[in-house]
């Protein structure tokens, strides 16, 4: 999942790279101000781990596939978010500078979708908050294999929007979300069931490093509404904002190709491979138009296709706006069922 | 497993080629790390569609591997290995843009070719350029030249923590998991359940590593940094280098070479 530099665009690099940057000198501050001198060594040691343990593949029952560790989550568990966060992105760029994985401009975007999501975001808000003190089994398997996937889910999206903003890759919006998500649901699941098993190990071996992270003081929580409202936020600038930007990004290309080409009607659009997945979206899509169609507007009059990518772009921004609320509903019911479950579950044990 | 293995022998090489002594190797890292950036940046900033524009751009890191004295096979090797993500979304660029941009004779090439070759060259440009960096400066001295550029300490100790447990503990998951690979067999052993076993005996390990560690540090006067060399200069030789560099990617970015090129060899200056 590691992003490319040659997928990005420096306006949108550059505006990660400052979000991962803050998040680095924010960690870093906080860091300072605990003072543990223990932690600079463990830190260091578990970075070495983790980079090490990445590359440890195991099979997947069934599928004949591997898996491997990516490690957020776990090190947050174990070290708590801001050391973990700033363990991850060392990781990440030991891997930009030894292996090219990616490159130096997309570090910023691979520190956020691979150590700020699932370190500070997802663990703070989701595994701290549904974990409890003593959890059971259950409870166990269900909220770390539910963070691991919703970090793995949010992950895969920033990769969608990124390369979409950047506007490199002609991947239409919507065909890259359905290539990237299921992929990525299967990889968090992996992913999790991982973490448990880890987790549950360490504990059972060595209780107390548990203990340390989780019974650290943690970070004063707002109420959960103005939580829910904070992601409904976020999620509805996100999906209304980027998308209304992703369905601008073909204007350079309108007007390229209008020169170069002439108003003809690109042949075999709607045949081959590509009328075949037409037909498939057809098929697929119950919300139409969600992506953008760079092959109509860039053919149609000049006069005309203003009007068209404007009704274009409001079309995408708004089917983007239902597809996000419709996603957000969908994991916050599923968390708020799972939450249920796992109470009446776990109630007589504790 | 050899795959371990090997990614730790490939990652000691190319630890080692900082080694180098060569005027390059010399230079103060920040007018490295800065001029690698512009190269970057300059190179990322190109629309989609630009292929000629980009190939001046090789000279960059073919001149600093040639004057570092670097070689030029093994990096060029390593960097068509990687971005698998680049390419695998690139891939999709011929399928999904379609409008042809440029006729050769019969053959129409369509945006999406040209934008496909434009992210392979992109990779390969930016790819060789981090990896050119980290072998002609090293990664201590990357994160030493980061921290007085004003990446907080904190961090910067991260790294050169990091760096300096990289190779033990790769070296021991690398035993851990040969030792694993010989004792399952065929489809036996390898699954989740012996994974994450060894996982958590060598988290364990390590984090018992690290209480040694932290212990020694303290027996030896451990004072919350980790001294270094004495800081380089950034003198006149460093000014010039990233000078040169910043001046060259700007003009390249601004002007088409290869297209003024042609127009001079083909005589149809516009």
């Amino acid at each position: 999942m590691h992003m490319a530099d040659a997928l990005l665009s420096p306006t949108v690099g550059g505006a990660i790279w400052a979000v991962s940057a803050g998040g680095i000198a924010w960690c870093s501050a906080r860091l300072r101000r605990e003072q543990d001198d223990r932690q600079a060594p463990l830190m260091g040691v578990l970075g070495a781990f983790l980079f090490a343990a990445q590359m440890i593949n195991f099979t997947i029952p069934g599928t004949g596939s591997s898996g491997h560790l990516t490690g957020g989550l776990l090190l947050a568990i174990l070290l708590g978010p801001t050391a973990a966060f700033l363990t991850v992105a060392s990781v990440l760029m030991v891997q930009a500078l030894f292996f090219a994985d990616g490159g130096l401009l997309a570090l910023g975007c691979n520190i956020f979708n691979l150590a700020l999501i699932p370190a500070l975001v997802v663990f703070q808000l989701f595994y701290r908050r549904f974990i409890g003190s003593a959890p059971g089994r259950f409870r166990q398997w269900a909220v770390t294999v539910t963070a691991s996937v919703i970090a793995m889910q949010l992950g895969a999206f920033a990769v969608v929007l990124e390369t979409v903003a950047s506007g490199v890759s002609s991947l239409p919006f919507s065909r890259f979300l359905h290539l990237m998500q299921p992929i990525h649901l299967a990889i968090g699941l992996v992913e999790g069931a991982v973490t448990v098993a880890v987790v549950s190990f360490v504990r059972k071996a060595r209780p107390e490093l548990l203990q340390q992270a989780i019974g650290a003081p943690a970070v004063a929580y707002r109420s959960r509404a103005s939580i829910c409202a904070f992601f409904l936020a976020v999620a509805v600038i996100t999906a209304g904002g980027l998308s209304w930007f992703a369905s601008e990004q073909p204007d350079g290309l309108e007007w390229s190709v209008a020169k170069v080409a002439g108003p003809a009607e690109p042949e075999g659009a709607q045949q081959g491979v590509h009328g075949l997945l037409a037909a498939l979206q057809e098929k697929s899509a119950w919300l139409r138009d969600y992506s953008f169609d760079s092959s109509r507007s860039a053919v149609d009059p000049p006069r005309s296709s203003a009007a068209a990518g404007e009704a274009g772009a409001s079309g995408t921004a708004l089917s983007g706006l239902v597809g996000t609320m419709l996603t957000l509903f969908l994991v916050l019911s599923a968390g708020w069922l799972l939450k249920k479950g796992s109470r009446a579950t776990v109630a007589p044990e504790a | 497993m050899a795959s371990i293995n090997q990614a730790l022998l490939d990652l000691k090489r190319l630890d080692q080629l900082a080694a180098g002594g060569t005027v390059l190797h010399r230079l103060d890292p920040r007018a490295k790390v800065l001029a690698t950036l512009v190269f970057i940046v300059s190179v990322v900033s190109f629309g989609r569609y630009e292929l000629s524009a980009l190939i001046p751009f090789l000279f960059f890191p073919a001149f600093l591997i040639a004057l570092g004295q670097l070689p030029a096979g093994y990096l060029v090797a390593k960097a068509a290995l990687v971005c698998p993500l680049a390419v695998a979304v690139g891939m999709f660029n011929p399928f999904f843009d379609r409008s042809v941009l440029m006729q050769l004779g019969p053959l129409d090439i369509t945006g999406g070719w040209i934008s496909f070759a434009s992210i392979v060259l992109r990779t390969a440009l930016t790819v060789g350029a981090a990896l050119t960096l980290t072998a002609l400066t090293g990664f201590p001295a990357i994160c030493r030249a980061l921290e007085r550029l004003g990446m907080p300490r904190a961090f910067a100790m991260q790294l050169l923590f990091l760096y300096r447990y990289l190779f033990v503990l790769s070296e021991e998951v690398g035993r851990a998991s040969r030792a694993r690979e010989l004792r399952s067999f065929g489809r036996n052993g390898d699954g989740l359940k012996s994974y994450a076993s060894l996982l958590g005996h060598l988290l364990l390990r390590t984090w018992q590593r690290a209480e040694r560690m932290h212990m020694a540090m303290l027996a030896r006067g451990f004072s919350g940094v980790l001294p270094g060399r004495e800081g380089s200069r950034f003198g006149a030789p460093e000014f010039a280098f990233l000078f040169f560099w910043s001046a060259l990617c700007v003009t390249l970015r601004l002007n088409n070479a290869p297209q003024l090129l042609g127009a001079l060899v083909t005589g149809q200056l516009p």
